[in-house]
């Protein structure tokens, strides 16, 4: 992940996105209207926040089988950066339904499990800042991560299914299946979701070197008192 | 596994032996829905089924945290070291899981007797509505239990158990309000099948998750 083409591939990404998905043609739906261009803009934060989360239960998966303090940076680093993008998902979610729902939070099961997920990882975080013994944090912070995970998997896949919701996409209102035709929103649509998942992977590295630097030089400090 | 049966033994004769946990929990579920009534009382007709229905939740949701975190909480330095040198791990998270769904199960049945003396019984569909109770009881204990013990390792645990619990029980909860509406509107119990069933799978998932990931959170 030294590596520089993928960055500068992120880059070339999101400044297509900005640029195409302000200005590219749109369908013209009703209600919707221009708000259509949030497609560029939200989902590709779930997606983000999605993987990003993933990314966080496989490395603590990694460091209950093999303890290591990088699968815990590792783990946290990508969990801080899901929250971050669960959070503008959020926000560029209330801005958009303002728009088109009449007001930012709308009680819609898709909002409400979206907030419920956010609530896990503040709680994955508050358990973390309350125990002391690193070893322990780390390795009891993985069992939640994990266990939350999994728990979250009926509350955002299956329930929303099982109720009707205002969402795009639901309950006949307009998703992204209805564009299926229109391959001018897919041409920004896909980039922009590569590229806000690239951001988010760049942003973790960046936090991990921080951190694995961090350690390296408690350890040369520990070793000079020694 | 052949060390379940003494676990739970030893549980239960704990639990008669220092009876006023019991008598506490019990305490708490009475003055929890004496505070209900008090709050309603000179307003009967407000406690419409939709009412009556979350409130009945959150007193099983807070009855449940406060029974099953006991479960690792509280317990004696150094007498986890102990269960560790006899037992293996699964055996003891699968005692305290049987117990406490026992006990969540007396206690949520309590809570709704309480309930029909003191407020109403808006429920027509009895069979249904206990299923659903025996099943939800199952899915806290099973989380719970887990949960307990991870908070148990930490500071200030007893408000971390709440602050964890609460996102990952909301699913169960979400599912049983579910089916308790459709047993107020007396609808038909095939309605239900699919909401117990998914309760069902909940339980499964979270009871297989506990049982994988409680070893790594136990040892020391």
């Amino acid at each position: 992940m030294k590596s520089t083409w993928w960055k500068i591939a992120c880059v070339v990404l999101l400044v297509y996105t900005a640029v195409g998905g302000l200005l590219f043609d749109v369908p013209r739906l009703n209600i919707v209207n221009e708000t259509i261009r949030a497609l560029y803009f939200h989902v590709p934060m779930w997606f983000g926040m999605v993987v990003m989360f993933s990314l966080s239960v496989f490395y603590a998966i990694r460091h209950l089988r093999h303890p290591s303090v990088e699968s815990d940076i590792f783990s946290v680093a990508y969990a801080y950066v899901g929250l971050a993008f669960g959070i503008l998902g959020i926000i560029t979610g209330m801005i958009w339904a303002n728009y088109t729902w009449g007001s930012p939070w709308h009680g819609d099961p898709k909002q409400n499990a979206a907030a419920i997920a956010l609530l896990v990882y503040f709680a994955y975080f508050i358990l973390r800042g309350s125990v002391a013994n690193d070893e322990q944090r780390a390795r009891l912070s993985a069992a939640y991560n994990i266990f939350a995970f999994v728990a979250m998997i009926p509350l955002l896949f299956i329930i929303p299914r099982m109720t009707s919701s205002m969402h795009p996409g639901n309950g006949g209102n307009p998703g992204f299946n209805t564009y299926d035709l229109d391959s001018r929103m897919r041409l920004v649509f896909y980039p922009s979701v590569i590229g806000w998942i690239l951001l988010g992977l760049w942003i973790a590295t960046l936090r991990i070197r921080i951190k694995l630097m961090e350690e390296k030089i408690n350890e040369q400090e520990d070793e000079k008192n020694k | 596994m052949n060390h379940l049966l003494p676990l739970l033994k030893k549980e239960f004769s704990l639990e008669l032996k220092r009876q006023s946990v019991m008598a506490g929990l019990g305490l708490y579920l009475l003055s929890m829905a004496f505070i209900i009534y008090f709050s309603f009382s000179l307003r009967q007709n407000l406690i419409t089924p939709l009412v009556w229905n979350a409130l009945f939740w959150i007193t099983i949701l807070f009855t449940a945290i406060n029974t099953v975190a006991k479960s690792f909480i509280g317990e004696k330095r150094g007498l986890d070291i102990y269960y560790y040198s006899i037992a293996s791990p699964v055996a003891i998270l699968f005692s305290k899981i049987i117990y406490n769904f026992l006990l969540c199960l007396v206690l949520a049945a309590c809570g709704y007797l309480l309930f029909v003396l003191l407020l109403n019984n808006p429920m027509h569909d009895q069979v249904t509505f206990m299923e659903t109770l025996a099943l939800s009881s199952f899915g806290f204990s099973a989380s719970l239990t887990l949960l307990s013990g991870i908070a148990s390792k930490a500071s200030n645990s007893n408000i971390l158990m709440a602050v964890l619990s609460f996102p990952v029980v909301i699913s169960i909860l979400l599912v049983a309000v579910k089916i308790t509406k459709n047993c107020m509107d007396d609808l038909d119990p095939s309605v239900s099948y699919q909401p117990l069933l998914m309760l069902l799978a909940i339980d499964a998932l979270v009871c297989a998750v506990s049982y994988l990931l409680f070893p790594f959170t136990w040892k020391n």
